[in-house]
């Protein structure tokens, strides 16, 4: 990985420090992720991929560390740059995070109206190619209450597409798809990277699905990347950590709960008083 | 243990005061996004239509009832000392002076400051203000800055209304019912209420009141802890505060204005 040259790289995140009150989420994270690429950010529930997501964004500022975008250092970046460089990223929220006053056609349109001057009819034609691109065209005058979640998440997607980005972040794209859509899901994600020349970031819990399209993978755990490879490589992994994640395994030294005393003990105390 | 109760008020007084200064500091970005919404007036007559004409009928009403209780109360009073010919001087200058200002700010901060609040927090909480964010739209430009220039605009004129609609309760209920000259109501008023002391200070008032109801509904809902909660106490605090904010400053500008 290190001999990549800088051209290649597009997100540099060096020596990485974020807490949350008392509790450290990333302790010392490096990563790479390269152009052109699909990479794959997976690891245990409450790890941190989103709030990783969210500092490689800039909605979150870290304690320490450095985060570079595309060549430019997110932290030193002001709003208007801050938002310059949003424009070229696209981000897929794992709620969705569509206006819900707007109907399904005005939501992919928004990015649209506000950056570019594009007339009606373009505008439309472009629309309809987004939606159609998850599955959703018909649902064009649905309002994102009318949704299942599964579609509010490909509309998101579709909107998260609209400015056509250098990069793109998805937060959990495949939660909650059927399996038609799933497979139509992954193999959008590749299409989008290799045609568009995108650069892609997945967060994704589906290990088979995640594992069949990355180019690489990263995998998160208390704060550290335990293991990282082409798929391939994961796949030789077996050191125990990896071997419990990839393979979905109950025990070992990965926990698959929060942070808690010993359950006896805890069964026994008084508990909170109301 | 003994300092426990002073530390809870340093606490509280702390986060008072941080809260003040997010306040203030929202409001700058709001100002800062003028240009914005002079560029799109579209946004801003959409907010005018929502927290104004949407708030027409509670303040229509209201000021012909109160206007009403104003001539009544007012007729029996003067009528004891013979003045009863005056009834459209008071009438009018209580309600253009400060019911009109007063009342319409505190509807307002009930019907369109809550739901402004709410509006604003639910958008927190449903990640709706961070998608914006990362479609490079700032959501204090776009969605906030025009919701204040609507308030703030929204406001005189709904106050003006509810005092104009008042004095006609006045009327219907002086003149009337309760037969007083009609020519001396509108002559007297006419005569007596001044341009500058009356009316003028009374679009003032309106003006400020515009200001504070809707920069706390919106602060209030740009600052919500982003739960169910969250938003329906921020919601709640928002009407408490405009309410509370809008009498202390209707004193404070009484004062300056009418004290000599
Ligand atoms: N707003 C917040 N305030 C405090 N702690 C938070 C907040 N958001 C997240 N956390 C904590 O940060 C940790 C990481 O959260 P994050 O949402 O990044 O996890 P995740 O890896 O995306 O999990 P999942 O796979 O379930 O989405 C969690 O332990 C969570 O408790
Ligand atoms: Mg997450």
């Amino acid at each position: 990985m290190s001999v990549e040259s800088d051209r290649d790289v597009l997100v540099r995140i060096r020596g990485l420090h974020f807490r949350r009150g008392p509790r450290v989420i990333f302790d010392d994270l490096s990563l790479d992720i390269l152009r052109g690429s699909v990479t794959a950010v997976m690891g245990p529930s409450g790890t941190g991929k989103t709030t990783l997501l969210k500092l490689i964004t800039g909605q979150l500022r870290p304690d320490a560390g450095s985060i570079e975008v595309d060549g430019e250092d997110v932290l030193r970046l002001d709003k208007a740059g801050l938002y310059r460089l949003r424009r070229r990223m696209g981000m897929l929220f794992q709620s969705g995070a569509l206006l819900t006053d707007l109907d399904v056609f005005e939501n992919v349109a928004y990015p649209l109206r506000e950056h570019t001057d594009l007339n009606e009819s373009m505008l439309r034609k472009l629309v309809l190619l987004k939606l159609e691109a998850v599955g959703l065209r018909g649902a064009r005058d649905l309002m994102p209450s009318q949704l299942s979640g599964g579609m509010a998440r490909r509309v998101a997607l579709a909107r998260a597409i609209a400015l056509d980005p250098m990069m793109i972040l998805y937060d959990e794209p495949f939660t909650g798809q059927d399996p038609i859509s799933l497979g139509m899901l992954v193999s959008l994600v590749r299409q989008l990277n290799d045609a568009a020349g995108m650069t892609s970031i997945l967060v994704s819990h589906d290990v088979q699905e995640t594992a069949s399209i990355a180019d690489y993978l990263y995998i998160l755990s208390q704060g550290r990347i335990i293991a990282q490879g082409t798929r391939e490589q994961i796949e030789g992994d077996d050191s125990e950590p990896v071997r419990q994640f990839m393979d979905g395994l109950p025990d070992g030294p990965v926990h698959f709960h929060y942070p808690a005393s010993p359950l006896d003990e805890d069964l026994r105390s008084p508990g909170r008083r109301r | 243990m003994r300092f426990e109760g002073l530390a809870r008020l340093g606490r509280g007084v702390i986060g008072a005061l941080e809260r003040l200064g997010r306040a203030h500091l929202l409001l700058l970005a709001i100002l800062g996004g003028t240009g914005e919404v002079l560029r799109r007036p579209r946004l801003l007559f959409d907010q005018i239509y929502n927290l104004g004409v949407l708030s027409l009928l509670i303040v229509g009403v209201s000021g012909l009832f109160v206007g009403m209780v104003l001539g009544l109360q007012g007729y029996y009073v003067l009528q004891q000392f013979g003045a009863e010919e005056s009834l459209g001087i008071m009438v009018a200058a209580s309600l253009v002076r400060e019911l009109g200002p007063v009342v319409a700010a505190l509807l307002v901060a009930g019907r369109a400051g809550s739901s402004l609040t709410a509006e604003i927090g639910l958008m927190k909480a449903t990640e709706q203000l961070s998608g914006l964010e990362m479609m490079a739209v700032d959501p204090v430009r776009r969605i906030l800055a025009p919701r204040f220039y609507g308030g703030v605009i929204a406001m005189p004129l709904l106050a003006a209304i509810f005092s104009a609609v008042g004095v006609l309760g006045g009327y219907f209920v002086g003149v009337g019912l309760l037969g007083v000259d009609e020519g001396a109501f509108w002559s007297q008023m006419q005569a007596k209420v001044d341009f500058q002391e009356d009316i003028l200070n009374g679009v003032i008032k309106s003006l400020v009141f515009g200001i504070a109801v809707t920069w706390i509904a919106l602060f209030q809902g740009y600052d919500t802890v982003p739960t169910s909660l969250g938003v329906s106490r921020s919601t709640t605090r928002s009407v408490v505060h405009a309410a509370l904010l809008v009498l202390g400053l209707d004193f404070v500008l009484t004062a300056l204005m009418f004290g000599d």
